[in-house]
């Protein structure tokens, strides 16, 4: 039996934590910095999308967007530093938080309805529910395929090009559920938009 | 079969398959036995041994339960100190300034208990170094803790006459070397693979103009998940798109919760030598799971009445405060599985959850965490209920109860009754604080029922160490960082203190030899009494104040 007594426990007490968070806090997290540099580097820095030398995004992180001629997002609940909403706000992810029964959650689906309905008034009833809710993160890369061609009539009247050719180009951005059965269907806003400009 | 139930089936599937590997693993780690990883990480052991001038002498539970205070104590201390020196060391590439005091205290309590409740945001707060040799620090540390804990425990229902438990140094370290950093290892990598980033450079500015923060995350995420931590690198936790990518990511963070909690099981079996006593608890677990799993995706399944009126088409389901790449099968499982572990990390918002759809996720923590439940304490939870319906069945016919062969006494049933009534007193007084003093009630951000269900979420939560929360409640304020930080202490050590007092007292008394009027323990019928136990201690606790919040709500809702 040891002692129960605090001198004999103090030493492994002191150096354990020490020795483990220098083990665990230090060099697990380095060696795993230096792997995943070495296998993955486009992940490890952020899966970032490049053109001509300049980074214009990351593919995982949405981007807010109010141009009646480009794809929007779904809604953001992000804040800027002085409590006010910023939408697509990548240095403070969050959600709404708001209740299923708070009034609140129906006003911000109204307002947006409203937003969406005024740049194409063909639009009436049936928004799709990922375009009016915010997500989780206030930085959803994804829009659901009928969210996206929910959108498909406004942006080709904007930007003057026939519905058909839009609507294909959103098809070709839609993924599967990832190995056939996880997650469901769903258009990358960002490399939507990006194939966008490239149409003429 | 739905895209949704072939998830979930095959979630079950991976998680009973792999847990059989994975819990005689550990409990040949945890017996000292040679295992494939001895060869390279052997020395490490060793080394650090000697560093700490251990010799595996032999533990009586005091000073077994004196060596992990002391150690968590220490930790905890070193965890305060870094987040109040953060602005002075390196690794703070986005210049954050020191923690505030009671924040501080709150965060370094909630890492050491294995809550990781988190009244920060990361990426507004936090140095890289504070994540790294903090935090992660802790979530190592604190799933080793639950580790030493649950296997002094199996050895005192192991051992017979014996005063000794095992040595705490020898099971900490061990449980860290050999169990978690060599499956964090690889699971970090697996999880940058699918886009978890990993790098020490500060925030990327885009063309532009977006500031994108990154970090150490994958980890981070690796061991959060691994050690049933939870704590996010970012604000939105497992939401955020560079803590968890892609479905294939959510789906493998997911199995990483639960991994080790129901590996420990058959570790149980093992090491009480009867493998069947491990296949019932797990099946107690799994069954508790399934029926949450199914109410929590069908509920979330249904649209909002509220979005209905307006004209809002919901196929998708309640998709508020979720992401696209997850929808509602993949928060519901994810929901599901870290409330029923002690994760508290979330893929989506709770507090946006519809009413019992949350209400479910809520009432998993309050039953203890003992479906599956966090690393280590998620079993001695479940064992404590096992001696529970040992006790009413011995009750029923007026035997002295036995479990597997040690009977259960005054001071065994003392310790069992308060290691679980302790949590649910500890919730329902600071609930009350939390609706009764005007300056808490301020805290709370949704109207009506909602209001009362965030304050008893988070009481539930920190008791409980789960570390989930409704967030939209304002948590750090004097009142919550103290309270919760306190919540958090008496849940975790309240439930340790008298686990290893049973541990002792069980390691002394001799195994009485089956006979034919022992209550078998490895039975359909035994698994069906301890369900009921444990659902039947939870709902006479509990409903009062379910009615009030989330049952209210939902009524109230259309």
């Amino acid at each position: 039996m040891s002692t129960p007594f605090l001198a004999g426990q103090l030493r492994p007490a002191l150096v354990g934590v020490l020795a483990l968070a220098a083990l665990t806090g230090i060099a697990y997290p380095l060696s795993v910095t230096g792997l995943a540099r070495a296998f993955f580097p486009r992940q490890a820095e952020g899966s970032l999308i490049r053109q001509n030398g300049e980074v214009v995004g990351s593919a995982l992180i949405g981007q807010e967007c109010t141009d009646p001629a480009l794809f929007w997002p779904r809604p953001s609940a992000t804040l800027d530093t002085d409590g006010k909403p910023r939408p697509y706000n990548a240095m403070a992810s969050g959600g709404s938080n708001l209740g299923p029964s708070n009034p609140a959650l129906g006003n911000a689906a109204r307002t947006r309805m409203e937003a969406l309905a005024s740049l194409d008034s063909e639009t009436q009833g049936s928004f799709p529910v990922d375009l009016v809710t915010a997500s989780g993160s206030g930085l959803d890369p994804h829009l659901t395929p009928a969210a996206a061609l929910f959108q498909v009539r406004r942006v080709a009247r904007a930007r003057g090009l026939p519905e058909d050719r839009v609507q294909s180009l959103v098809l070709r951005h839609t993924e599967p559920p990832q190995l056939g059965f996880l997650g469901a269907a769903r258009v990358n806003v960002l490399k939507l938009n990006l194939a966008l400009a490239e149409l003429r | 079969m739905s895209p949704a139930w072939l998830q979930f089936v095959l979630y079950l599937l991976f998680l009973l398959l792999l847990s059989v590997p994975m819990g005689g693993f550990m409990g040949r780690v945890l017996e000292g036995e040679r295992t494939f990883l001895h060869p390279v990480l052997g020395p490490l052991e060793g080394g650090l041994l000697r560093l700490m001038g251990v010799h595996d002498e032999n533990m009586g539970w005091r000073s077994y339960a004196l060596a992990i205070l002391l150690f968590n104590l220490i930790g905890g201390l070193a965890l305060y100190t870094l987040l109040k020196a953060q602005a002075l060391l390196p690794l703070n590439p986005d210049h954050m300034g020191p923690v505030a005091t009671d924040l501080a205290i709150n965060t370094a309590v909630s890492f050491t208990t294995n809550t990781n409740w988190q009244a920060y945001s990361g990426e507004t707060t936090l140095s890289y170094l504070a994540q790294m040799a903090g935090l992660a620090v802790q979530n190592f540390l604190s799933a080793a803790t639950g580790l030493a804990v649950l296997a002094a425990l199996i050895r005192g229902f192991a051992r017979r006459e014996s005063e000794s438990l095992g040595n705490a140094w020898v099971d900490l370290v061990r449980s860290t070397v050999y169990i978690l950093l060599p499956l964090s290892l690889v699971f970090a990598l697996v999880m940058v693979s699918q886009g978890v980033v990993q790098t020490l450079s500060g925030a990327i500015r885009t063309a532009s103009g977006q500031l994108i923060a990154v970090g150490p995350v994958a980890s981070q995420v690796a061991i959060k998940m691994l050690g049933t931590n939870g704590g996010g690198f970012f604000n939105a936790n497992a939401a955020h798109p560079f803590e968890n990518p892609t479905p294939l990511s959510n789906f493998l963070q997911t199995l990483a919760i639960l991994l080790i909690p129901a590996g420990l099981c058959h570790t149980f079996g093992r090491l009480v030598k009867d493998r069947r006593q491990g296949w019932a608890l797990l099946a107690a677990m799994t069954l508790l799971f399934l029926g949450a799993l199914a109410m929590v995706s069908t509920l979330e399944a249904r649209p909002n009445p509220q979005l209905t009126r307006v004209g809002v088409l919901q196929p998708a389901g309640n998709m508020e405060g979720k992401e696209v790449r997850f929808g509602v099968a993949g928060t519901s499982l994810f929901a599901t599985a870290t409330t029923a572990a002690s994760c508290g990390a979330v893929n989506g918002m709770h507090d946006s959850l519809s009413p019992l759809g949350g209400l479910l996720p809520l009432w998993l923590m309050q039953l203890g965490e003992v479906v599956f439940g966090g690393v280590g304490s998620g079993l001695y939870g479940m064992l404590l209920f096992a001696m529970v319906g040992v006790f009413i069945s011995g009750l029923m016919v007026g035997r002295t109860p036995e479990y597997l062969g040690k009977k259960l006494e005054a001071f065994e049933m003392k310790m069992v009754s308060i290691a679980i009534l302790l949590p649910p007193a500890i919730v329902l007084v600071g609930t009350a604080a939390g609706v009764l003093l005007p300056s808490a009630l301020s805290s709370i951000s949704n109207p009506g029922p909602h209001g009362f269900t965030q304050v008893l979420y988070a009481f539930s939560s920190a008791a409980n160490n789960n570390g989930s929360a409704f967030a939209g409640l304002n948590a750090n304020t004097p009142f919550y960082n103290f309270t919760l930080a306190l919540a958090m202490l008496i849940g975790r050590y309240g439930t340790i203190l008298p686990v290893l007092a049973l541990a002792g007292s069980l390691g002394r008394k001799k195994i009485t030899p089956k006979g034919p009027g022992t209550l078998p323990t490895h039975t359909p019928l035994f698994v069906a009494t301890l369900v009921g136990v444990v659902l039947l201690v939870g709902a006479l606790t509990f409903l009062p104040a379910l009615a009030l919040g989330p049952l209210a709500e939902q009524l109230s809702l259309r």
